[in-house]
């Protein structure tokens, strides 16, 4: 038996392997196919301050290897999260995360208290970072001010856990990174979908009614993969690496690059049992490497 | 309703026409219960261009053979790498996704399908059948060439054709049939599929008999299992998706369709 156990801050994980927000839902939708007892924790879909239609229909086109979507943060907000939602989650055999957004400094801080009460979330998952949001979303994590301002206003009244989610549409991500680090994120989670755009040339028309959308998907892999890189090298805390990871050797790449724990997201919609394989392609990987321990593995990239 | 992902054997792959073919898939495990309108999603094997699972309706289902089928139009990359799957080939499915057509307690169903929207009919006139009830039901398309598989429908059901060109049956759409127009409409529900300016014309003739319409719809989708909310319709009660929600609805409940009386009248 290898040791897959991972410290993330505060929180123990069985595993490195936990599912990426609005990938994965409440995670009930999943419960014909995966073993909560298998994973490392869950990242649920974004709350926000109030209920959230979203965007019109066409929210998703599919690309070459991956897809975009602009959902637009659909949700019912916080008071039904805590009312409806909390308790069928809150006794999943596996940790439970929750993933936190909106427009305002201060929608983010409602959340992020109301969150702070919930017995079994032991963390938070900052999403400054959506690019399906007029205001808001991903512009706070677009500069270092607005990243930090935000950071530093949920920093003070969330006691638990705090990951930040980074945008991957910025100049240098490490000097987000950095500045995020600096306003005591506990860990730091990184990519969110990559601003992109799709077209139907017969018709003339963007395929999303949004017409930009977020991408996912093997696409951004390489991507998301130099920017776990680049931020492991400068930061201190914990990193989540999350971008087109389908597979263990995927996962192992990007604990190699620095990440203590990955995110699957749109790999789940087409092999729903993804996960529980890549937890045990990681078991594998130790075997074959005679590795004791898969946190032996974070950061150690072998760079001539 | 328990979801299964199965790896499916193909035993007949049957072209129709230039762009349509049924398959036949055997399933490894003992069919699950499946109700009429729902739905599976099809993973592509071995094909660079197509990332996504692709969604078809359940066209039948033969519990002595253990098999269900599935009817598809050939509309692009997928599709066409589903075209050419060969007997014996194996296809990974995730089922049965979805809620079905809401089988009313009285007989007087009329199902309705135009074009390729006849796939999740068969099996829901195949199910009133085995209940005992003989729908009526009108196929349409452009012409008597396109008109597909009517002796299948045949045997669950009274036929009433109509193309494009008047080559089979009646001349005109399908929600032109002379029916409509007489008096003695007796039908208390209709189930549609088809293309969706189709389903709103048959939405808008059962509002004007004050019934109930139930309709099909076909949004593109990630996850088929309500994970990611890109399937969605706008109901009168907010965006729901049609992954988990439908992809059968009453119109009444999709907004902007159905018009009460009073409002048509105004
Ligand atoms: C619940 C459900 C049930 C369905 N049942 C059937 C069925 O029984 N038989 C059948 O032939 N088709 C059915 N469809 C539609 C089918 O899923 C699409 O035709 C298929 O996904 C297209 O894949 P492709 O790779 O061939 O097309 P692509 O190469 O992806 O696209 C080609 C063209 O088709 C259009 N298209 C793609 N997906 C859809 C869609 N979902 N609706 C409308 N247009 C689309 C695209 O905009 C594009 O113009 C169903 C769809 C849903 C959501
Ligand atoms: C349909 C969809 C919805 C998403 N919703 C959210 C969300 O609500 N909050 C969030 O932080 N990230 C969201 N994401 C981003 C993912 O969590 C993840 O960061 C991104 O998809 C990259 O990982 P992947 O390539 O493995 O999918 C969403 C992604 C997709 C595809
Ligand atoms: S397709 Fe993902 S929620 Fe419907």
């Amino acid at each position: 038996m290898r040791n897959l156990n991972i410290k993330l801050h505060d929180l123990d994980l069985r595993n490195p392997v936990m599912t990426a927000s609005g990938t994965f839902g409440y995670g009930w939708e999943y419960e014909d196919f995966v073993d909560m007892n298998r994973l490392g924790g869950i990242i649920v879909k974004a709350t926000t301050g109030s209920h959230r239609e979203g965007n019109p229909y066409p929210r998703m086109a599919e690309t070459a290897m991956g897809m975009l979507n602009a959902v637009g943060l659909q949700n019912k907000g916080i008071d039904y999260f805590v009312n409806e939602i909390y308790p069928k989650i809150k006794d999943y055999p596996t940790c439970v995360i929750a993933n936190v957004s909106g427009s305002t400094v201060e929608e983010y801080e409602a959340v992020a208290e109301k969150m702070n009460g919930l017995e079994n979330i032991p963390a938070i998952e900052l999403n400054i970072s959506c690019p399906n949001v007029k205001e808001g979303g991903m512009a706070f994590g677009t500069t270092c001010a607005s990243a930090q301002s935000v950071t530093r206003a949920v920093r003070k009244l969330y006691k638990k856990t705090l990951i930040v989610k980074l945008s991957p549409n910025v100049t240098n991500i490490a000097e987000i990174a950095q500045s995020v680090a600096d306003e005591g994120a506990d860990c730091l989670s990184l990519i969110n979908t990559m601003l992109g755009m799709a077209i139907d040339a017969e018709k003339r028309k963007p395929v999303l009614s949004t017409v930009t959308g977020g991408l996912s998907g093997p696409a951004i892999k390489p991507i998301a993969l130099r920017m776990v890189w680049q931020v492991h090298k400068v930061v201190k805390i914990p990193v989540i690496g999350i971008g087109g990871i389908r597979n263990a050797t995927d996962a192992i790449e990007f604990i190699l690059a620095g990440a203590s724990a990955i995110q699957v997201g749109t790999a789940n919609f087409i092999d729903p049992f993804v996960t529980m394989k890549i937890v045990d392609g990681i078991e594998e990987y130790l075997d074959r490497h005679n590795v004791a321990s898969v946190a032996e593995l974070i950061g150690a990239l072998r760079v001539e | 309703m328990k979801k299964f992902v199965h790896d499916f054997i193909v035993i007949s792959n049957k072209r129709l026409n230039s762009n349509h073919f049924v398959l036949e898939l055997l399933s490894p495990e003992p069919l699950s219960t499946m109700e009429p309108g729902q739905f599976a999603e099809v993973l592509i094997n071995g094909s660079q261009d197509v990332f996504l699972r692709r969604p078809f309706s359940i066209h039948n289902a033969d519990r002595q053979k253990n098999t269900i089928s599935l009817f598809i139009k050939i509309v692009g990359k997928g599709t066409h790498a589903l075209s050419i799957v060969q007997k014996g080939e194996k296809l990974n499915l995730i089922y049965p996704l979805g809620k079905g057509f809401r089988l009313p307690a009285h007989e007087k169903i009329l199902v309705v399908g135009g074009g390729c929207g006849i796939a999740p009919l068969l099996f829901l006139v195949h199910t009133l059948h085995d209940r005992g009830v003989k729908s009526d039901i009108i196929l349409g398309a452009r012409s008597a060439g396109d008109l597909l598989i009517t002796q299948q429908f045949s045997r669950y059901g009274n036929m009433f054709l109509m193309t494009e060109d008047g080559s089979a049956g009646e001349k005109g759409l399908v929600t032109q049939h002379s029916m409509f127009s007489k008096g003695s409409f007796a039908y208390q529900t209709i189930f549609g599929c088809g293309p969706t300016p189709m389903l709103k014309a048959l939405d808008k003739i059962a509002t004007a008999f004050g019934i109930e319409c139930q309709v099909s719809l076909e949004n593109t989708m990630a996850c088929g299992i309500g994970a990611c909310l890109c399937c969605v319709v706008k109901t009168t009660t907010g965006n729901r998706c049609v992954c988990t929600e439908g992809p059968v609805f009453d119109t009444r409940e999709l907004d902007g369709w159905y018009q009460p009386i009073a409002k048509c009248y105004r």
